[in-house]
């Protein structure tokens, strides 16, 4: 049923701003961007705040819950106590345009910077095939929504901006990982991973994993493996030794090093 | 608050060159370009990569970030007929479902392209690293769907348009496609000492804001291509985001291109009703293609006392019948479930008005008691998952309760059927802002391909054209530029004004209550009324604050397209006096024959203040593709060898 929701939303720009109360009438069923809305109808029309689909499945919508990053659209009010107060901030990681809005241009720089996919002729029926259990894989880190909350909340980058250039953060090593796993793909970019994308500065911590809204494990089937991966290439004494004395190793076959 | 802050920021925005102060004085943003896209959906991104393939210096302008689109929300799949798993598709059969599941009122030649072209757009989106579902011999997967004869609908989960966004995303980004993000057009401009269309005047370029800066940008380009999507957010139960509020129509009308079957809403048959936030939150279609069924609240399943004549003799009448088509369907006819989408709205409707209707207005889709969790979480994981975190509902042991939602328009910018071209020279619609190919009513899995096919061929259309100019191009006048300017800046110069929230909220509900699913002259002389209300108030309308990332700003500029598009549909569909597809009305119920034979065309009128009508005789099939529906009604597809 209605009840006043105890409502703080952060307000300001990149020269600063301030943590304001907007207690606001909400009902059952409802969530917090809905809370976030009936403001900007009827108490603060240029509160600037990103949203789309309201669904969970465009990931624009991210932000602090009380100091948890979340999507507004995904988190009910029903989760919080009716007298409890809730306080909304911009994600913390990225630079602050307005309000809720942050610049995460970031993330579309670092998506600049990743090879794309490269995969052989098609079959001669010109069809390729692939199998279910393959793609799954793949699949899994395709779900993303790039909410951009795992890069909002690792640590290499949430507290040191001096590492954003080095550092592509956990959507991207998702990404590498994509198309490291892909049945098909010819590049292969171990060693970009490693070196341009700073794949070595995670420590696992599972900090990304934990604030996924879509659910995939970051850190467990992507980050990880991809360092099994990478290690595999530029620490085994074996691949070493075969690679000094010119032996062939099947695993980069039908690959091409980036 | 961020450590950048303390760092310094730059005055410019890193990638787009965005000025950040929403107050900076010192001139306007200048670009040129040969082809500007506006919209970054799954049309405006194949648009955007054909044009650069072709060689066209392009941009992609649009108002969210790159890859959060309403593609995204598109679940079921893409309708191409790859014969991967039903050998005997192929596009003739996918060209005569189209048309009929429009009821004929298709452009028979975009129809025929699309059904044509579909299957080699699918393949090169898994050229470019999509990952579709696999059928057991590694081929791409295609799943069952409402007025499809055979699986045709290739697929990933049900989070299709997720994986078509992201593949063209990637693939725009990996071709260094300029792109200029969270920025919307306002205006397009003409040249009227150039062209030669119907229209006077050649698109000389596009006029728009930066929504973070709220500065004013202009692109010099001879091509425009609309990639808008639809016009949903004038109705309050919808499924679009946002970003729905028909800036395409708007724009071309205002440019003097015509509209047409802009009466033909769709109304998808199951959208959320419950929680009251997620009301009209689109539940796929797929629910229904992978086993789901519809019951009423006595427990009926009532879709077998809603077979129209047109499919009987396609449709299976018995339960047994139905359940027996998912494992056997050559031997079985479809379940009345997957007759096409204005079919299904229309009976949940009446069952809901009978009071046949579950405790919050809508009616049951089970699937819970038809397949099993494993099943159900395999193939559905983003229902379970919306459901779950949504409703409290799990849909693996309870139904959901779901009504009609406005989903889609059918009606758009009237196109030139092979280069998507409208009556302005230089100016191409295409995807959900574009209208023809789907005649009267959309069939689900038909919307994917048409983003792929058209866009591609808009593109390089838009890109020939182009080239052919050579150095002689239109100009964009300054006094245009001004008055683009002085018209966008308007809602900040009232005073005493309403909100724009509040004449947006009151639209959407007359436009639900007057011209939803089932219409009748009355309200839609009452609508036509109320919008004139509406448009007064919204020429006083007043915004708060300044220009920097501002929505209300940004609402009350959609809010002007939302409402000629509002107008468009309620006078069409009150001109139209027959039920047909999208359009039912109450006071002449089924088709009329005459009616059959022509679309309804709406132009902005003279003074720019409301539009004019006119009726248009749909363009002639061609005998060689009549065959395909001389048949009264084609054999069940599964009589078929």
């Amino acid at each position: 049923m209605a009840y006043q929701l105890k409502l703080r939303i952060w307000r300001g720009d990149k020269s600063g701003g301030e943590i304001k109360d907007y207690p606001v009438e909400v009902s059952e069923g409802e969530v917090v961007l809905d809370a976030i809305h009936r403001v900007q109808g009827t108490q603060a029309g240029d509160l600037a705040v990103r949203w789309n689909c309201k669904a969970g499945k465009c990931g624009s919508c991210s932000a602090e819950i009380n100091g948890k990053p979340r999507l507004m659209c995904m988190c009910r009010l029903s989760d919080f106590a009716e007298d409890e107060t809730i306080t909304v901030t911009p994600m913390r990681s990225f630079p602050v345009i307005r309000d809720l809005v942050t610049d995460v241009s970031f993330n579309y720089e670092k998506a600049k910077e990743l090879p794309s996919f490269s995969p052989p002729p098609r079959d001669a029926d010109n069809k390729r095939r692939m199998a279910q259990i393959d793609v799954e894989r793949g699949q899994e880190f395709r779900k993303c929504i790039e909410c951009f909350l795992c890069q909002n909340t690792c640590h290499v980058v949430r507290d040191h901006e001096e590492n954003k250039p080095a550092f592509a953060g956990p959507r991207f090593f998702l990404r590498y990982a994509e198309l490291d796993m892909h049945p098909l793909d010819t590049n292969d970019r171990r060693n970009l991973a490693q070196e341009q994308a700073g794949l070595g500065m995670c420590n696992i911590t599972k900090c990304c994993t934990e604030v996924c809204p879509e659910g995939i494990k970051i850190t467990d089937n992507a980050i990880i493996p991809m360092k099994e991966r990478v290690a595999d290439v530029k620490f085994d004494p074996l691949v070493w030794l075969g690679a000094k004395i010119g032996l062939r190793n099947k695993d980069n076959d039908g690959r091409t090093e980036l | 608050m961020t450590a950048t802050d303390s760092a310094g920021m730059e005055d410019r925005h890193p990638m787009t060159g965005n000025a950040m102060d929403g107050n900076a004085e010192g001139g306007m943003e200048r670009h040129t370009y040969d082809v500007v896209v506006i919209g970054a959906g799954g049309a405006g991104l194949r648009a955007a990569i054909a044009a650069h393939e072709s060689g066209a210096r392009t941009a992609i302008v649009c108002k969210s970030l790159l890859g959060k689109a309403h593609t995204v929300m598109a679940e079921g799949g893409i309708a191409a007929s790859m014969g991967n798993v039903y050998p005997d598709d192929n596009w003739e059969v996918h060209f005569r479902d189209t048309m009929r599941g429009g009821k004929m009122l298709n452009n028979w030649r975009m129809a025929q392209l699309h059904a044509q072209e579909a299957p080699e757009r699918v393949m090169e989106l898994e050229d470019w690293g999509a990952l579709f579902d696999r059928t057991e011999d590694g081929l791409i997967s295609q799943r069952d769907f409402g007025g499809h004869k055979y699986a045709r609908l290739a697929h990933v989960g049900d989070r299709t348009g997720l994986e078509m966004i992201r593949t063209l995303q990637q693939r725009a980004v990996a071709l260094g496609i300029d792109v200029f993000m969270e920025c919307t057009i306002t205006d397009v401009f003409k040249d009227p000492s150039t062209g030669s269309g119907q229209v006077g005047g050649a698109i000389a370029g596009a006029f728009g804001y930066w929504r973070e800066s709220g500065r004013f940008i202009v692109f010099d380009a001879p091509s425009v291509i609309l990639a808008t999507g639809g016009i949903g957010k004038s109705f309050k139960v919808t499924s679009n985001s946002w970003e729905y509020t028909g800036d395409g129509h708007a724009l071309a009308m205002r440019a003097g291109a015509s509209l047409i079957n802009m009466e033909f809403v769709q109304f998808h048959p199951t959208g959320m009703v419950w929680p009251p936030s997620v009301k009209g939150l689109l539940v796929t279609e797929s629910v229904r293609g992978d086993g789901g069924i519809l019951k009423n609240s006595d427990g009926e399943r009532f879709m077998f006392n809603y077979i129209p004549e047109f499919f009987r003799a396609e449709t299976a009448d018995t339960v047994e019948e139905a359940d027996a088509w998912y494992e056997d369907k050559k031997n079985n006819r479809r379940p009345p479930e997957l007759l096409p989408r204005d079919e299904v709205a229309r009976a949940i409707n009446s069952e809901i008005k009978a009071g046949r209707g579950t405790p919050h207005g809508g009616v049951y889709l089970d699937i819970a008691s038809r397949r099993t969790p494993e099943f159900i979480r395999k193939r559905l994981p983003s229902m379970y998952h919306q459901f779950k975190e949504l409703a409290d509902v799990d849909i693996t042991s309870e139904p959901m309760e779901i009504g009609p939602t406005c989903h889609y328009v059918m009606g758009g910018v009237e196109v030139d059927a092979d280069t998507q071209e409208s009556a302005v020279v230089g100016l191409y619609a295409v995807g959900e802002c574009s209208g023809g190919m789907h005649g009267s009513n959309r069939l689900g899995g038909n919307s994917l391909g048409d983003l792929l096919v058209f866009g591609k061929r808009a593109g390089e259309a838009a890109t020939a054209y182009a080239a052919s100019l050579g150095a002689a191009r239109p100009q964009v006048d300054d006094a245009d530029v001004k008055a683009a300017q002085a018209s966008a800046l308007a809602p900040f110069e009232v005073e005493g004004g309403e909100n724009p929230y509040t004449i947006q909220s009151d639209l959407q509900q007359s436009m639900n209550d007057l011209v939803g699913i089932i219409r009748t002259r009355a309200e839609l002389e009452q609508s036509l009324h109320e919008i004139e209300v509406f448009k007064t108030r919204a020429a006083t309308m007043v915004v708060e604050g300044h220009r920097q990332y501002n929505p209300g700003w940004h609402l009350a500029l959609d809010l002007r397209n939302m409402l000629i598009v509002s107008e468009c549909i309620a006078k069409a569909a009150l001109a139209r006096e027959e039920s047909r597809g999208g359009h039912t009305r109450d006071d002449f119920p089924g088709p009329n024959a005459e009616w059959g034979t022509k679309n309804l065309v709406v132009n902005l009128n003279a003074a720019g203040t409301g539009v004019d009508l006119h009726e248009k005789p749909l363009p002639v099939m061609p005998d060689e593709l009549k065959k395909y529906f001389e048949t009264p009604a084609a054999p069940a597809p599964t009589k078929e060898a």
